[in-house]
């Protein structure tokens, strides 16, 4: 199982270097659909005899069904209804990003050896994974003009986040689970709403064309 | 009692999503009000035990965040009533459920002892107010609700990780393996330390960002500037209290577990900053909801200075969430009429406010006196604990940085008010139908009053509160 988990992990971390260095936008939303059908798996294999076997099929369904298709699907019809086909139109260059987000590796690596997990007999390669997914996240909303692309970061954000949530996926209660779910969910749904208006009212999803507003 | 208190302006948000339309819908803004607020006052005369499972619970902290906003949604509510009727041609579907909805997330907050379900309903009040935001409709209105979108919720992401490291660092051999407030508190010292520092940095970024502490307040000024009056009140004077709040839940958590050090420092940097960060842009500030903005930057810097000092400042800054979140009000509502008399909000073309509108200018000259710390109003006192408690526990230098930016805020902002107050409103085509009303004008009036008599008489009950809620953060 062991193995398996850390193959899992590591193909999350490469994901996320794949998609901060990715220009098309398309790709760049299915490889984070691919990185969400792959944390779906974690619950799976991280289960442990104390939790109730229909709980983690569940959660790992859910993961599934929220992470891996329905979010990159509205995604990708919000691409198709708005008419967007350019590029991912960085403001920091692909190539600084990837240093960006190598150098989070590096960190994040480094710090979850002196993060010593409470509960012993956990995945050690989990919170890196979680840290530099996060990182990624954060990376690419700041760094991306395009409405699209910063929800896309926002998504990746939010894998790292779950990813980090399964270290106590016994200790949480189930509510607090379903609402990450939901509330991601409704985030980026309102977000799909806006960015029609957005669409509607400038005729571009350029977020770089927000700036009205100004001291 | 308490779920009561939570799902009541729920169910009304709902009716209002059914109805029709028409009056009535808008009229259920008042309904709700005034259900609430009896019920927030029993609270005060006999605190109810803790309700389902414990989630929720009445302490002194909550009390006063959930009282300000209270207080603050009635005068909203018959706000609204006047403000809705001057603009038949906009839906108010969205508006009144969306507020209504905002009430019991803001009321669930206030009242929450779960850290996970503190989150959740942080990042609700987060969701329901982005549609507000965008109510008339325009490009500029849609920009300030992008940006309030995408940097809340990153702020929100943030403080969901920081609430994960929090149950992490409950979750080993001994840890309380819970996320209720009481339970953590008990544990203490048995929190595993790094998590808990982890957790810390984490949720004050997370829900410092939602309070609008620099250097996390871009969102801030585009935010309040296009919001309609109404929403900015309840945004500057509850969600922020609120915020400011889940802030203190995190620092009884290190207090409890010896990192009370810790958790104060960063606070007090971030305090600081965020008063620096307000006096320089509100300098030469030509637009007044910006401006208020700028102001609510600063509050929200004076809180986190008071809980960051520690001592004998923490009952001041307790007593300051009261007292900004019912100014906050005044200003903005305020503003709000200023904004609809002249079609604008920029110094260039309001001036004269004082001699179109007998009362609302004047109101805005009240306000600015009262969010400055000018005596008599209810700021002054808090404001004058903070900074008398940090020269008594020997913080001589912070005390001499908050009262020099205080004298630059008072100078930078009275410039910009003054110039919109003074004067003659000049050629510029009045607009009759948008003058005084009792509606519009009543509830700042009101606001006012009470900002003013606070500021000459605190009640013991009052004081007591702000004593008990700063003792749970070392004060």
């Amino acid at each position: 199982m062991t193995s398996a988990i850390d193959l899992v992990l590591v193909l999350v971390v490469v994901l996320d270097l794949v998609v901060l260095a990715s220009s098309r936008l398309r790709g760049a939303i299915r490889t984070v659909a691919l990185q969400g059908a792959l944390l779906s798996l974690l619950p799976v294999l991280l289960a442990t005899g104390g939790q109730a076997p229909l709980h983690v099929l569940l959660l790992a369904l859910g993961a599934l069904v929220v992470k891996g298709v329905a979010i990159p699907g509205l995604m990708l019809w919000a691409m198709r209804e708005a008419a967007i086909r350019r590029e991912a139109e960085p403001i920091v260059g692909f190539v600084p990003s990837l240093l960006l987000g190598a150098a989070g590796t590096v960190v994040a690596f480094s710090l979850s050896g002196a993060l010593v997990l409470p509960a012993p007999g956990r995945q050690a390669l989990l919170v890196p994974a979680a840290l530099v997914t996060a990182w990624a996240g954060l990376l690419l909303v700041m760094t991306r003009r395009k409405a699209v692309a910063q929800v896309l970061g926002f998504l990746v954000l939010e894998n790292g986040i779950f990813v980090f949530g399964l270290l106590i996926a016994d200790v949480m209660p189930v509510m607090v689970e379903a609402g990450v779910l939901l509330d991601l969910f409704a985030a980026v749904f309102v977000m799909g709403i806006v960015m029609f208006h957005i669409n509607r009212e400038f005729s571009s999803l350029d977020t770089g064309r927000l700036t009205h507003l100004q001291d | 009692m308490l779920p009561l208190l939570v799902l009541g302006p729920l169910l009304l948000a709902a009716l209002a999503a059914a109805l029709p339309g028409g009056r009535w819908r808008r009229r259920l803004l008042v309904a709700g009000a005034l259900l609430h607020l009896p019920g927030v006052a029993a609270l005060w005369l006999r605190p109810p035990p803790p309700t389902a499972g414990g989630w929720l619970g009445v302490d002194a902290a909550g009390l006063l965040a959930l009282s300000t906003t209270s207080a603050l949604f009635l005068a909203c509510a018959v706000y609204a009533q006047g403000y809705l009727a001057a603009h038949p041609e906009r839906d108010d579907r969205i508006f009144v459920s969306g507020l209504l909805a905002v009430l019991s997330a803001l009321t669930a907050a206030a009242l929450s002892r779960h850290l996970g379900l503190l989150w959740v309903v942080v990042e609700l009040t987060t969701l329901g107010t982005a549609p507000l935001l965008y109510f008339r409709h325009d490009g500029r209105s849609l920009e300030a609700a992008w940006k309030y979108l995408m940097v809340g919720s990153l702020g929100i992401a943030l403080a969901l990780l920081g609430t994960f490291f929090l149950a992490l660092s409950a979750s080993g051999p001994g840890g309380p393996r819970s996320l209720l407030l009481p339970d953590l508190v008990a544990a203490g010292p048995s929190l595993s330390r790094p998590w808990l520092r982890g957790a810390f940095v984490l949720l004050l970024a997370g829900y410092g960002t939602k309070m609008g502490l620099a250097p996390f307040h871009a969102w801030k000024p585009d935010a309040y500037g296009e919001a309609p009056g109404v929403l900015g009140a309840l945004l500057a004077g509850g969600v922020t209290s609120v915020a400011f709040l889940a802030v203190v839940r995190a620092v009884q958590i290190c207090q409890a577990a010896g990192e009370g050090a810790f958790a104060r420092a960063p606070l007090l940097g971030l305090g600081l900053l965020s008063m620096g960060v307000a006096a320089i842009f509100m300098a030469g500030q030509r637009d007044l909801k910006r401006l208020l903005a700028y102001s609510s930057v600063e509050h929200m810097g004076l809180l986190a200075v008071g809980v960051g000092l520690g001592g004998a400042a923490v009952s001041g800054a307790f007593l300051h969430v009261v007292n900004n979140g019912l100014t906050k009000g005044v200003l903005f509502l305020a503003a709000g009429n200023v904004h609809r008399a002249f079609g604008s909000k920029h110094v260039d073309v309001v001036r004269g406010a004082a001699r179109r509108l007998p009362v609302s200018g004047p109101l805005l000259l009240a306000g600015f006196l009262a969010a400055t710390g000018s005596p008599p109003f209810a700021p002054f006192q808090s404001e004058f604990a903070i900074v008398a408690g940090a020269i008594h526990d020997g913080h001589g230098a912070v005390a001499a940085a908050v009262l020099a930016l205080l004298a630059v805020i008072f100078v930078a902002m009275g410039a910009t008010v003054l110039r919109a107050v003074q004067g003659d409103p000049g050629e510029g085509a009045p607009r009759p139908e948008f003058g005084d009303r009792l509606l519009t004008a009543g509830p700042p009036v009101a606001l006012l009053l009470a900002v003013l008599l606070l500021g000459l008489w605190v009640p013991r009950a009052l004081a007591a509160l702000a004593t008990a809620a700063a003792a749970t953060v070392g004060g």
